[in-house]
């Protein structure tokens, strides 16, 4: 085991203590093009007529959530799903812009199952399991043929074939797109299926109604309590198996691209029932968001990473120079990533694209507003191939950009910036995608799977469907198989206490009357956040942010203001009840990245660079994946990850 | 920037509701309209008052989320989302009539948030291609003209925020309806069920309690997607093309 195991002080706020390590039994054995196959052969099956006897919870509706719903009810099974937001359509997959990977090699220009598989284990950092990665990038190309078949609108080429364009940190042209809005596009396509078995009977749907709490019993999840948000009742519900596809907490951080109301409290909660949580420092810095305006701000807009297709990026030579950018000539311009990263250029990876940002307005090259911002510019561009043309492309994000800067980039380049964008960590699961909670199964963002370090562009719409669509539909049908169910009495002790503690909780948030609001406490954990164990991180800050966490949370405890009641809709007390499971949260992800003493893709280590300032991983003592589990104090296990097919080598893109 | 908030507050499907006057002195041009109410409801939080409920989430204009009637006008003057909606649309010293959507399909929950699942059912009437999952055949077997690509596009770009029908005076959902309708039918992957499909969506349209179309237009004019007019006779042909059959 790796040396610095003993290194825990019960007295450091970052204690903790060293468990058992973990291992994912599930994966069968054998050539890593076989596994999948294997693993479908050899999984249990449920005779249709069975299924319908079988209740699935499945929480969350975006794009791994709704493709979970519609093809478990699909099959027969009776599925009971939640969303917090008004309709399902509104998960904030539906915000993701760019596209979607798939292996089809329709461009005929070398890639392959292999290609994706590769590029995805050095994406991230090789950090991720290796049989994962390889069945994402086989079940790619099925998802295409899928979201065609639902009749999802996929750009495609005057002969009627689809189009394709590259993204970051890849060679090829492998990933699909419909316009700037392919997260819609997908997740309009997975609503409309659900939508089917809403009408069908199959899904029954629950709106605005939010998961707090995980019910386990007999030592496997059978269900949750959830309350309603119009209503402020608290119910539970019982099933068979839990299906958490509740995305990603970067909101933990404040000020994110994500939406306002995303959250971690369904997986927190399952974390604090059983679930080991799984990399949770492992943060991904998008590297081109709107830079932020002013203190009002509540949330960072992103620009599509496809615009690195065509756009440029480049500062200016001489650090302050404040020329509106027309008036630098091209010699005293910097096109940074052509420069150090001649092979990929402007599509390096984005923890490189966003770090060399950082670096060049740290060393004073930043324009805009207090210098943090590098120019994206489309001169280029819109001299070569015509406004119209790159009005085809992009047209949307453009208007956006405008929209919320009022500055037209048809006529001066965007100003860019790196901000919180997607959390490669989340609750650990094996192959099957099930936690360490027997039943509890965890899909999409809210998992920590296939990403590793640092996730590429337009990979999370492929995780999220593969999860949702096919992977699963087959490995949930096995834990059902394989049966042992008894009867859960609604009455049993194990349900009513966890809905008690529910209630408990939201009285306790109610009857605080303290003096500051929810988002105060929020900004300044944000704050913190960012500052410490944003895009670069060093053990002393990591203390710093580590001593005053415990602090907030006190305080908020003391001294937060809830107004209005339980027992209806009260949108302060969804938000309380959210900042309460990040200022939890926040203390883990610091102390995992303390722990950490390397940098890999999202987590960048001053104390650990090569000399140009590259992230240096540490193979020999870090090739494994921090698995925490709850206790007085965390209790980090070890997963070591082998590489049999992608040898780890310095991540190199010059 | 000084603004006047003049906004609607109804505690409850029940309540009468009513306008209340919410000074804002230091507002900023760069700020989200979005983010007005956010910095208004902390000062409200802060004074022992109740904050406004709205309903919000991606804010950067996809989700569908948002929406108030500003001035009368769903959305406020510009044509984009409330969240894409900035300050600097309107002038120092301004007073701003702030409203839910209002029309029969959709009843108010609290405030400014206002019911829409009436759309989701919608959808669930035929909104959809039956496709199982895991049997689906290779995305290059059937080849869809550009322009129908296009065309079919242009309309699944509805982000289903319900400001047609707050901007219908009828209260009217054929713009949605029919951006989802025309959405399917000029696929040739929607073709099995083009006819059912809008039977019953319209159907379910009448049975919600939106209104019938005049062609007045409104809803194209407050469609922050621009969903064309033309969506609308669309859905009116392909309605009468399945009555035939009927």
């Amino acid at each position: 085991m790796p040396d610095h195991d003993t290194d825990h002080d019960a007295d450091h706020p970052g204690g903790y203590t060293t468990g058992e390590p973990i291992a994912d039994h599930a994966a069968p054995e054998g050539p890593i093009a076989q596994r999948w196959n294997t693993r479908r052969f050899q999984a249990k099956l449920v005779n249709p007529a069975n299924r319908r006897r079988h209740r699935i919870i499945v929480v969350g509706t975006g794009l791994a959530g709704a493709s979970a719903g519609a093809t478990l009810a699909e099959q027969g099974y009776h599925v009971v799903q939640f969303c917090f937001q008004d309709s399902p359509r509104r998960a904030h997959s539906v915000a993701a812009q760019g596209g979607i990977n798939a292996a089809k090699n329709y461009r005929n220009d070398g890639d392959s199952v292999y290609r994706l598989f590769y590029d995805t284990v050095k994406g991230g950092d090789f950090r991720s399991r290796e049989s994962n990665v390889y069945r994402l990038a086989e079940v790619s190309a099925q998802i295409i043929d899928q979201a065609v078949a639902q009749g999802v609108p996929f750009a495609r080429e005057y002969g009627g074939l689809l189009d394709t364009r590259s993204f970051g940190g890849v060679q090829v042209q492998r990933t699909f797109y419909a316009r700037g809005q392919t997260g819609q596009q997908l997740l309009l396509g997975a609503y409309q299926a659900l939508s089917r078995q809403i009408d069908a009977g199959g899904v029954e749907i629950h709106p605005r109604t939010e998961m707090l709490d995980l019910v386990v019993a007999d030592g496997r999840a059978r269900g949750i309590v959830a309350r309603d948000l119009v209503t402020g009742e608290v119910s539970t519900h019982l099933a068979d198996a839990v299906v958490l596809a509740t995305g990603g907490y970067g909101n933990v951080f404040s000020l994110s691209t994500n939406a306002k109301g995303s959250n971690a409290s369904a997986i927190w909660r399952a974390h604090k029932r059983g679930a080991y949580f799984a990399n949770p420092c492992f943060t991904q810095i998008h590297p081109t968001c709107i830079p932020r305006s002013g203190e009002h701000q509540s949330k960072l807009t992103l620009m599509s990473e496809s615009l690195r297709n065509d756009g440029r990026i480049w500062v200016p030579r001489r650090p302050g120079d404040e020329r509106p950018p027309a008036e630098i000539p091209e010699s005293e311009r910097d096109y940074y990533l052509e420069r150090q990263y001649p092979s990929f250029g402007n599509l390096v990876p984005r923890d490189i694209a966003s770090r060399a940002a950082k670096n060049v307005c740290d060393a004073g090259y930043g324009v805009g507003p207090g210098g943090l911002g590098v120019y994206l510019d489309f001169a280029d561009a819109l001299a070569r191939m015509g406004r119209p043309a790159v009005e085809a492309k992009y047209g949307n994000l453009f208007e956006m950009y405008e929209r919320i800067t009022a500055e037209d980039p048809y006529e001066v380049p965007m100003r860019i910036y790196p901000a919180i964008h997607y959390t490669m960590g989340g609750l650990w699961v094996d192959y099957d995608l099930q936690s360490t909670v027997p039943g509890l199964f965890v899909i999409g963002e809210a998992n920590f799977s296939d990403h590793g370090a640092n996730r590429l562009g337009a990979s999370a719409l492929m995780q999220g469907l593969a999860d949702g669509y096919f992977v699963l539909p087959t490995t949930l049908n096995d834990y059902i198989a394989r049966g042992g169910f008894t009867a859960l009495d609604p009455a049993d002790p194990a349900v009513r206490t966890v809905e008690s503690e529910v209630r408990a909780r939201l009285e306790r948030l109610l009857s605080i009357e303290g003096t500051r609001s929810v988002d105060s406490f929020h900004r300044e954990l944000g704050h913190l956040l960012w500052d410490h164990c944003g895009m670069s991180r060093t053990a002393e800050g990591l203390r710093k942010a580590l001593e005053r966490v415990p602090g907030l949370r006190a305080e908020f405890w003391r001294d937060v203001r809830v107004p209005g009641a339980g027992a209806e809709l009260n949108q302060e007390l969804e938000k309380a009840a959210r900042v309460a499971d990040f200022l939890e949260l926040a203390e883990l992800l610091l102390l995992d990245a303390l722990v950490r003493e390397e940098s890999c893709g999202g987590h960048f280590r001053e104390e650990h660079q090569t000399d140009d300032g590259e992230a240096l991983r540490d193979d020999e003592r870090f090739a494994y994946v921090a698995a925490w589990e709850h206790g007085t104090r965390p209790v980090l296990h070890h997963e070591i990850l082998n590489f049999d097919h992608v040898h780890p080598t310095q991540r190199s893109y010059t | 920037m000084k603004l006047t908030l003049r906004v609607w507050r109804q505690r409850g499907p029940e309540d009468g509701g009513r306008l209340v006057e919410y000074p804002v002195e230091d507002a900023s041009p760069d700020m989200s309209f979005l983010e007005l109410l956010d910095v208004l409801n902390e000062r409200l939080i802060e004074t022992g008052d109740e904050p406004i409920a709205f309903d919000h989430d991606c804010r950067e204009g996809i989700c569908g989320a948002c929406g108030v009637v500003i001035n009368g006008r769903a959305h406020g003057p510009e044509r984009t989302t409330t969240c894409q909606l900035h300050l600097r649309s309107f002038r120092d010293g301004d007073v701003l009539d702030v409203e839910p959507w209002r029309a029969g399909g959709f009843p108010v929950v609290k405030d400014l948030v206002v019911d829409r699942s009436a759309f989701d059912r919608i959808i669930q009437a035929g909104g959809y291609v039956t496709a199982p999952t895991g049997s689906a055949p290779e995305a290059h077997a059937t080849p869809v003209p550009k322009p129908d690509a296009d065309l079919a596009f242009d309309n699944a770009t509805c982000i289903g925020c319900g400001a047609c029908v707050a901007a219908c005076p009828n209260g009217s959902a054929m713009l949605f309806t029919s951006a989802k309708v025309s959405h399917l039918n000029s696929l040739p992957q929607g073709q099995p069920e083009r006819g059912q499909r809008v039977l019953d969506m319209v159907d379910t349209m009448d049975a919600e309690g939106f209104g019938g179309c005049t062609n007045t237009g409104e809803c194209v004019a407050s469609c922050p997607k621009g969903i064309p007019l033309t969506s609308i006779a669309t859905l009116n042909r392909e309605f009468l093309r399945a009555t035939r059959t009927r």
